[in-house]
């Protein structure tokens, strides 16, 4: 088994949806692999706790099961993700936190855990709802679940036409937050 | 359409629109309908007295006159007596299931836009099972023609009480009397946003057969709604024992108003039966809404 | 609008969900009328088609509710358009009284079923498959029906092409039966490029008006041709039983005998043109799951345990479900020593199963009430089951 499983949570309006399919994209159409993505909300369209996860694979039989059950990588962008997620989460996984807005308790001992504020670099660049997007230039930093390069072509191909550059500039931005680390 | 239309001046005679229109010749002329019928089907399975054969003869005439191509108009109808028009008309016919005349007709309209389409349907079927349809075409201004039969029950299958059965009206499930508030066909329609709504009771007409003509170049939803006597179902237990009964009912009760305020035109058992072209105005057809507002989204 | 010749066929690799892979595929077979109602998980079906439609051509309108929804795609359909709706369990429900409209007027088109947990308002944004039978026996009276069960997102994009051209051939309605697992799920989606993707088109009269009957089927075929409304047949379509000028015959059974009888065996008379089953390492095995749609395809993993275990399992996959195959699996369960069966329900298409295996071998029943996919241990411990393997309680 070569499957790779990531989850990320955080509240609706966030982009954590968005997120997983781009990262699914960027497998697919980029990488040359195969991905499911599937998502779970609640029936609010804002701020209601939401969950996108993604497998990744080589051969599409190691999709047959769709659900993500012991992703190696959990993405948490708000309190509520992290308390419903990290409790059960993998010792051996890679936490990757928005530290603008989650706090770590004992529940994270014994993670690896990796932080980036996301959200508060998004708003110095003057559009909070990029933070999704600086997030995913950390994760292409900081995991190997898809290519840096498959990341961003992923990213730029799915956002509105005329926001590329910002979108662009929050990738990087992320990035090489996570490539200092 | 293609055709224009003469004004129709509310304050003149019948007759003077006979003689404006030419139709004078044809007034008293033979209706030769048996192109238009599916002789083939006939006997007709409708009663003694019953007003569907003179609704139908009004149609099949404002039809003629109206001069589609006979090939374009598609007639649908639901279930019930005036359901069984789609099955007399020899023109493509569709009858459906009990109420949904109207969404099938919505979809053959949009599946064909160059279809005349006529939904032929009675009051049961059209506003009280098929009720939801009735307003949401009306409210769409749904490209179609409705020509809806009131003849207070259903009478095919034993004269039970339906959504127009006025307050009192005995029927055989309503045996001590009718004590729900009925529905008002031309006021739901002008309610909902029906662009063209007129009522006659089978006795006028001629006057039914202009306001078909009318309503069938009307574009948007034009609606017909056609008082006519059910003696095995309805006017037996009204004191009406034959069809020329109700005819003289009408003939006593009948109060031509055009223009009136529909809220005001209310049908009970007794008391004045508000006849009359009721509204008559002009909005763009859900077609044509369609049309602008993707022309001017798709244009960027 | 754009009058180009497939235009609607977006060739290319695409990351897509389930939902719009059905819609992209119903414009790829040629539909253009979209009538609907919303309703979770089936609403990105129509979401999509009402931004896509107009752009090729197309006509979509959002009814009043699902009776009328059914009845628009009918209408649609008489008028010479391809026409699809889909919903999920409340709206199929609605969809159910003219269903049967369809059937009976021999009407091509397209219902998709976007499964949710049920019975009623059930769990509206979770997977079931509680609406097998539903898909079969839902309307009233006699007749037969085609449903179809994909399980990716690839598939509904395919089988939707597939469902169009049975509608075509067979003259009737035809179900594609997803879930809100892989109607919600996005996965890889290719789509061809337009001259590989095989289009039935609708069959004409040659009879001129007057000869032509719109119910009157030649000697060896199953289907009379299609004239619609406007063609200048004047035909006559209805409801009731009726005869070969499509007018109503209901005196006696005179005509509902050849009418129902041809309405059923036009479908199950041609079962080995219509059934397309899956199989997958059934040649040596002891163990079959039988099974369809998330189901079966959740049902490898288990399968792929069992095979490590030393259990020779193998799968048949109902792409087909409607009509059932039962040829095929009575020959298999004079094969096996067991048949397993997962599905997202208490337990609707195992007794069919049970009836086609007609005792040769047991059957053991995997359900699920719906609102998720299997637990894997529990299908596992099937297949040991099934085996004569001993299982742990």
């Amino acid at each position: 088994m070569n499957r790779l499983e990531i989850r990320l949570s955080g509240f609706g309006g966030q982009g954590i949806i968005r997120s997983g399919e781009i990262i699914g994209k960027a497998a697919v159409l980029y990488d040359g692999k195969f991905a499911t993505f599937t998502q779970s909300y609640g029936p609010e369209s804002r701020g209601g706790a939401c969950a996108a996860q993604v497998a990744i694979a080589d051969d599409p039989v190691e999709l047959s099961y769709p659900h993500v059950i012991d992703p190696s990588v959990l993405v948490i962008m708000s309190q509520g993700g992290y308390n419903k997620y990290v409790p059960e989460f993998r010792r051996d996984g890679l936490l990757i936190v928005d530290s603008s807005l989650v706090e770590l308790d004992e529940a994270a001992e014994g993670l690896k855990v990796l932080g980036i504020p996301a959200t508060r670099l998004a708003e110095e660049m003057g559009r909070r709802i990029v933070a999704n997007v600086v997030m995913l230039g950390f994760i292409a930093a900081v995991t190997h679940l898809t290519s840096p390069d498959a990341l961003r072509n992923a990213v730029l191909s799915s956002v509105p036409k005329g926001t590329e550059a910002l979108n662009e500039k929050a990738f990087e931005a992320g990035l090489a937050y996570g490539k200092e680390l | 359409m293609g055709i224009e239309m003469q004004g129709y001046r509310l304050d003149k005679t019948m007759e003077q629109h006979e003689e404006a229109e030419g139709w004078v010749d044809e007034i008293h002329g033979t209706h030769p309908m048996d192109d238009l019928l599916r002789t083939d089907r006939l006997p007709h399975i409708w009663c003694p007295g019953c007003g569907l054969g003179t609704a139908l003869t009004c149609f099949l005439s404002a039809l003629r006159k109206s001069k589609f191509d006979l090939d374009k108009v598609v007639v649908v109808s639901g279930i019930g007596c005036t359901g069984r028009v789609a099955g007399y008309v020899r023109l493509d016919s569709f009858h459906t299931t009990h109420g949904r005349a109207i969404p099938f007709a919505t979809g053959l309209k949009l599946g064909n836009p160059a279809l005349k389409v006529v939904v032929f349907s009675g009051d049961g079927d059209l506003v009280t099972i098929g009720g939801n349809h009735f307003i949401h075409a009306a409210r769409r201004n749904m490209d179609i023609t409705v020509i809806c039969v009131n003849n207070f029950n259903y009478g095919m299958t034993g004269g039970q009480a339906g959504a127009t059965t006025p307050v009192g009206g005995v029927t055989s499930t309503s045996p001590y009397g009718n004590y729900e508030y009925p529905f008002n066909v031309s006021a739901l329609a002008a309610a909902s946003g029906a662009v063209y709504v007129a009522r006659w009771t089978v006795l006028h007409a001629r006057r039914l057969e202009r306001s078909i003509h009318e309503a069938l170049l009307k574009p948007g939803f034009s609606l017909v709604e056609i008082i006519s006597p059910c003696p095995t179902g309805f006017g037996r237990r009204h004191k009406q024992r034959e069809g020329l009964d109700t005819l003289h009912y009408y003939h006593e009760h009948g109060v031509i108003k055009h223009g009136a305020d529909p809220r005001e035109t209310d049908i009970g058992l007794s008391g004045a039966l508000v006849e009359g072209k009721f509204v008559d105005l002009d909005k763009p057809t859900f077609l044509e809404q369609r049309s602008r507002r993707l022309a001017q989204a798709l244009e960027k | 609008m754009s009058d180009k010749t497939h235009a609607g066929v977006l060739s290319g690799e695409f990351f897509m969900q389930g939902d719009i892979a059905c819609a992209e595929g119903a414009i790829c077979a040629g539909c253009r009328f979209f009538g609907g109602y919303p309703i979770t998980p089936a609403t990105e079906v129509a979401q999509w088609m009402s931004e896509r439609l107009p752009v090729v051509g197309g006509m979509y309108i959002q009814m009043e509710d699902e009776l009328a929804s059914m009845n628009a795609v009918l209408g649609a359909s008489w008028a010479g358009i391809k026409a699809m709706t889909a919903t999920s369990g409340p709206g199929f429900s609605l969809m159910m009284e003219n269903l049967g409209l369809g059937i009976m007027m021999e009407t091509p088109c397209v219902l998709v079923n976007v499964q949710r947990g049920g019975p009623s308002t059930g769990l509206p944004t979770l997977v079931g498959q509680g609406d097998m039978m539903q898909a079969r026996w839902g309307s009233h009276g006699d007749y037969a029906i085609i449903a179809l069960a994909p399980s990716s997102p690839q598939e509904i994009f395919d089988l939707t092409i597939d469902a169009f051209n049975l509608a075509e051939r067979y003259r009737t309605p035809v179900l594609v039966m997803t879930d809100a697992e892989v109607g919600h799920m996005t996965e890889k989606v290719v789509i061809p490029p337009p001259d590989e993707i095989e289009i039935v088109p609708r069959r004409k009269p040659t009879a001129p008006p007057g000869e032509y009957m719109p119910y009157y089927v030649a000697p060896g075929e199953w289907v009379a041709p299609m004239a619609v409304a406007g063609d200048g047949y004047r035909i006559h379509a209805t409801g009731l039983t009726h005869n070969e000028k499509g007018y109503p015959a209901t005196a006696d059974d005179s005509s509902q005998w050849p009418l129902i009888q041809r309405l059923i065996d036009k479908i199950e008379k041609n079962r080995d043109d219509i059934i397309v089953l899956e199989e997958n390492g059934l040649d040596d095995a002891e163990v079959a799951v039988i099974s369809y749609g998330i189901a079966a395809r959740t049902a490898i993993w288990p399968m792929q345990m069992a095979r490590a275990e030393g259990i020779r399992v193998g799968l048949l996959r109902l792409v087909t479900v409607w009509p059932f195959p039962d040829a095929a699996i009575y020959d298999l369960a004079g094969r096996v020593n067991g048949i397993v069966v997962p599905e997202i329900n208490m337990g609707q298409i195992v007794r069919e199963v049970q009836r086609a295996a007609a005792g040769r071998t047991q059957v053991i029943s995997v359900p699920h009430p719906g609102g998720g996919i299997h637990d894997p241990y529990k299908v596992l411990d099937a297949i040991r089951r099934a085996a004569g393997r001993k299982v742990e309680v």
